[in-house]
């Protein structure tokens, strides 16, 4: 285990440390102490390593990430895992505004709760919240998973197109054009996947399925007053 | 950008610590905004008094034998405390509207910052690290405080654009966002005789609040009152002679924290401003809800 003073030794020797870390390295598993709610931290890594992050961190924790596993210790702030192409992150505590926004790849996972626009523009990524979601959560979001142990905000889904969201609680509201839909026995499989590699607790049967309805896909000017 | 701390102390031993804490809060926030900085102190009350804290751009012709000239005009006593470019008058209770009519007379450049019975307001351009060393803020002790950190959208970087705004006796307020509708609606709150002296947008945002309580409204009604009025983007967080209170818009774009302990409740725009208060790791830390009033009193 290599430890990292990210209060003595600053942001840009963590980063550059973190991300030279490709290609056969045997410092696979880092610990970064001293977070303080610090932005940008372990961002950009491209090698399957494993870091942890003891206590809670500022904007874009883990953004753009690439095969590594990222643990946090505490919450995150905005952007968590924003743009994650593959890999891991896992949050123990809350995530803020915007966690994993226009992630491609990869598993997000979040034990406490997520705020505001959770998943939005999600394009692939899988995102799990043992918690609660905030209001315009997966806006635009077009391709992916997101799965929800508990309630969601307001306008979940606005706009969506192919992702699949998984809500056990009450949603709020649905945006234009999200719709429940069906749980059929593919979703099921996909769920219990997900629910078992987030480390969740919880039946898939519980869950309900929502998705786009598809009538916004192309411009039509009857549906004007829903865009 | 901007950047908003605030602390609101529930155990009185820490209230000499108030101005040191909310000084490292402050500083932390420098790089959401670095054009200027303020804070609200709200310090010791004194029976039958009232503060005034006035700003001038000339200090040394501006606050020179002004406590003797306003004695005179009021047929009062009256005392002065010059920090920098800030002066504390403090005046008898009942006395406040009389003092400024005659400051508006006596030194037409002067800025009035605030009046009340404990709130005292110091803002001016510069790093926010600068700003706090000028008013020796660190050294300042209080029950509850609001500090700014501003990256100007609306209106220019002066002292007189600076957060926080007071515009009502011993009430504050800061601001992260902007706001869309704020010359229709200072049109409409001038028309009804509210005071409002800059171009900026949060002013009218602070004068909405008092014009409201004016009316009638508590202050939790005044916030919930912007939710429906105000047009733009907000966080708003205000203080009042014994309380603390917060709220965003139903957007809610902006970033926003609150820590509540035993012993204090604290407000960032970021963690990071709340990462050296005492027993953080395990304060009850959330983001504050859309749209929804948070208030704590004394």
């Amino acid at each position: 285990m290599q430890t990292y003073d990210l209060e003595a030794n600053g942001l840009r020797g963590l980063n550059s440390t973190l991300q030279e870390q490709n290609g056969g390295t045997n410092k696979t598993a880092w610990e970064i102490v001293n977070a303080k709610g610090s932005h940008a931290i372990a961002v950009g890594l491209n090698s399957p390593i494993e870091v942890t992050v003891k206590g809670s961190t500022g904007y874009y924790c883990a953004g753009m990430n690439q095969q590594a596993t990222v643990k946090v210790e505490g919450s995150v702030g905005p952007g968590v895992a924003e743009n994650m192409m593959s890999g891991t992150v896992i949050v123990e505590g809350d995530a803020s505004q915007y966690a994993g926004a226009t992630g491609h790849g990869g598993l997000l996972v979040i034990k406490g709760n997520a705020s505001s626009r959770c998943g939005i523009s999600m394009k692939g990524i899988d995102i799990v919240v043992h918690g609660n979601i905030g209001h315009m959560c997966a806006f635009m979001a077009q391709a992916g998973n997101l799965v929800v142990l508990g309630d969601a905000g307001d306008a979940l889904g606005d706009s969506c197109y192919e992702a699949r969201f998984f809500v056990r609680g009450s949603v709020k509201s649905l945006g234009a054009d999200c719709i429940e839909k069906e749980m059929r026995p593919e979703h099921i499989a996909i769920l219990k996947d997900l629910l078992a590699r987030a480390g969740a607790d919880a039946k898939p049967e519980e869950f309900k399925r929502y998705g786009s309805a598809r009538q916004l896909y192309n411009f039509d000017v009857d549906n004007a007053q829903a865009y | 950008m901007c950047g908003i701390v605030g602390l609101f102390l529930k155990d009185k031993s820490l209230e000499p610590k108030l101005g040191d804490m909310l000084t490292d809060m402050l500083i932390t926030m420098t790089d959401r905004g670095p054009d200027s900085a303020g804070i609200a102190i709200y310090g010791s009350e004194a029976d039958g008094r009232t503060k005034l804290t006035v700003q001038s751009d000339a200090p040394e012709d501006a606050f020179d034998g002004l406590d003797g000239a306003l004695a005179e005009a009021l047929s009062t006593d009256v005392s002065i405390r010059v920090i920098d470019t800030h002066a504390v008058l403090d005046v008898p209770a009942g006395k406040a509207e009389e003092a400024r009519s005659a400051l508006a007379e006596l030194r037409p450049g002067l800025r009035v910052m605030s009046a009340g019975d404990t709130i005292e307001i110091y803002k001016e351009v510069g790093l926010p690290e600068k700003v706090a060393e000028r008013f020796d803020v660190r050294g300042m002790g209080g029950s509850h405080g609001i500090g700014h950190t501003r990256m100007a959208t609306e209106s220019a970087v002066t002292t007189e654009g600076a957060h926080p705004f007071s515009t009502g006796s011993d009430q504050c307020l800061v601001h992260n966002g902007s706001l869309s509708n704020h010359n229709s609606l200072r049109r409409k709150l001038r028309r009804d005789g509210v005071r409002i002296e800059s171009q900026n947008d949060t002013e009218v945002g602070a004068a909405y609040l008092t014009w409201k309580m004016q009316n009638g409204a508590t202050l939790g009604e005044a916030l919930e009152g912007t939710l429906e009025d105000l047009d733009g983007f907000f966080n708003f967080v205000v203080g009042t002679k014994d309380g603390f209170g917060v709220v965003r818009d139903p957007i809610a774009c902006k970033p926003a924290v609150m820590a509540e302990t035993d012993q204090y409740v604290a407000f960032g725009s970021e963690y990071r401003a709340l990462v050296n208060l005492p027993g953080i790791e395990d304060a009850r830390v959330w983001e504050p809800e859309p749209a929804t009033v948070y208030f704590w009193n004394h």
